[in-house]
């Protein structure tokens, strides 16, 4: 599983990369891996207004369904609407791919997030209580 | 995975496959090894090898064996010969489904029957509680593993290390006795995947070894396939699972199957509701849908028209062969013809779908 070192996580299993006061949002490797084979997303809208916590996106596999929530509040400035017609991208480069970039109200809610390394721990534990 | 969860004879071999395993109704059963659409892909073009030793097998035995599982069946199993299979439900009185199922006809005196893993036990209480004197019904569930090679390279793979010209058993026929790698066997042309195929039964204590010796028989032309993409292939395929499309609260007539049941050929659980069914006209309707608008339909979504909900989705999911949504819904029955817009209710949205008829898949024909 990888957990590239410049994102930081979610116990949901997202990840985001601060640039300034933007944010980029994805999911995880862990993520897709658990999920299986993708068949369909379910982007925000452009321009929408977000709130930390709130499900801004869906991502269906063939046996699944997993809301994508918003670590940070702000203004959704950009969605990938490649993942659209191609969603299995999500399984192939989770870490390319994104779902949406946030302009960040508080770039403060950031500290918040996991390092990378405290979420290889998280996941981990949560791969034991799997089984 | 809890202790309590039942594992099949083949634990063992999916571990070392590295599949991914489940509680699938207290069976842990692999979802997958290496992706449910890969998986799919395989078995629609070459072949892939299924462990359903989970599934129940109850055998009934005795003088008046045939009148009795007549009794039991909405199908005619009078008019099976031996070695021949069959497709059918039983039904409560009220019409419900108690479990669908296969039935296998060794001879008059004696059959066995081929049930769903998670109703085994509730289908031999039921068939138990019915059963006259002279009758012996025998829950042998444990004493099977069941093999499924399914897809078109099916039977010539398994014609490798088959001491039997499998072309000579067709579709919904069986031979008792056969030898695969030296095991002895009985095969059916049967399967739950739209594909060619052949079920295998066979002591669990051999499952293992025969495992090992398909897919060596296979090599390139066969994957070990999980729950999940059996589950895609049937649904894309049409064919019913009991909990979804069938259930004590769906009668085998809204769910389409009235091929399978004999209203017309002497008495059986279930005929007088469903006599009156037919004549009324059953009130709701198995439909096929497509989706117009983006979105995946799935299990207990709702179904809408003109913002009146007519009924819900039993089955829905992305079809890998036909690479599009579909869906199964049982619907009011005035709404059930091809063309009729309906909408499905996803994370509430209604999205625009259209009742369909043939669009699911159909195998090519040789």
């Amino acid at each position: 599983m990888k957990v590239p070192t410049d994102l930081l996580y979610t116990n949901e299993h997202e990840w985001l990369k601060v640039e300034g006061d933007r944010a980029i949002l994805g999911i995880t490797d862990f993520a897709q891996e658990h999920l299986g084979d993708i068949v369909f997303v379910e982007l925000p809208e452009l321009d929408a207004q977000v709130a930390n916590g709130e499900a801004v996106a869906v991502v269906e596999s063939v046996k699944a369904v997993a809301s994508v929530y918003t670590p940070v509040s702000g203004k959704v400035m950009e969605i990938n609407e490649s993942l659209e017609d191609s969603p299995e991208l999500l399984n192939q480069e989770p870490y390319e791919q994104f779902i949406a970039i946030i302009e960040m109200d508080d770039p403060s809610e950031v500290e918040e997030l996991m390092t990378p390394e405290e979420y290889e721990q998280f996941c981990r534990e949560q791969e034991q209580e799997l089984g | 995975m809890s202790d309590s969860l039942k594992r099949t004879p083949l634990y063992e071999i999916h571990q070392r496959h590295g599949g991914k395993m489940i509680d699938f109704g207290g069976w842990e059963l692999p979802v997958q090894y290496t992706g449910i659409i890969q998986e799919h892909h395989m078995v629609r073009g070459k072949a892939g090898i299924f462990d359903v030793s989970h599934m129940g097998e109850i055998e009934i035995t005795g003088a008046k064996a045939q009148e009795f599982t007549r009794y039991l069946m909405t199908n005619d199993v009078t008019k099976l010969k031996d070695k021949q299979v069959q497709y059918t439900l039983m039904c409560y009185p009220d019409g419900g489904v108690v479990d669908d199922l296969l039935v296998y006809r060794f001879s008059e005196q004696h059959y066995l029957l081929v049930v769903n893993a998670s109703n085994t036990d509730k289908d031999y209480q039921w068939i138990l509680s019915h059963a006259p004197e002279g009758i012996q019904v025998a829950n042998v569930s444990e004493q099977y593993a069941q093999i499924a090679v399914q897809g078109p390279k099916a039977q010539e793979i398994l014609q490798k290390i088959s001491d039997t010209d499998l072309s000579q058993i067709r579709f919904f026929w069986f031979e008792p006795q056969v030898k695969m790698a030296g095991i002895e066997c009985m095969v059916s042309r049967t399967g739950y995947t739209g594909e060619d195929g052949f079920e295998i039964y066979l002591p669990a204590a051999q499952a293992a070894e025969l495992w090992e010796k398909i897919i060596e028989a296979g090599g390139e032309n066969i994957v070990p396939a999980g729950l999940g993409a059996r589950d895609t292939l049937r649904f894309e395929a049409k064919l019913p699972l009991y909990g979804q499309e069938l259930g004590p609260d769906i009668t085998p007539l809204e769910a389409g199957l009235s091929t399978f049941v004999k209203l017309d050929s002497g008495d059986f659980i279930g005929r007088d509701a469903l006599l009156k069914q037919r004549e009324n006209q059953p009130m709701r309707t198995l439909v096929e849908f497509e989706m117009i608008g983006k979105g995946i339909p799935r299990s207990h979504y709702e179904v809408y028209k003109n913002g009146e909900n007519i009924g819900y989705v039993t089955s829905g999911g992305h079809a890998p062969t036909l690479g599009k949504p579909m869906g199964l819904a049982l619907v009011q029955s005035r709404w059930s013809e091809p063309g009729v817009d309906i909408e499905i209710m996803i994370r509430s949205k209604l999205i625009p779908a259209r009742v369909t008829r043939g669009a699911f898949y159909k195998r090519p024909q040789k």
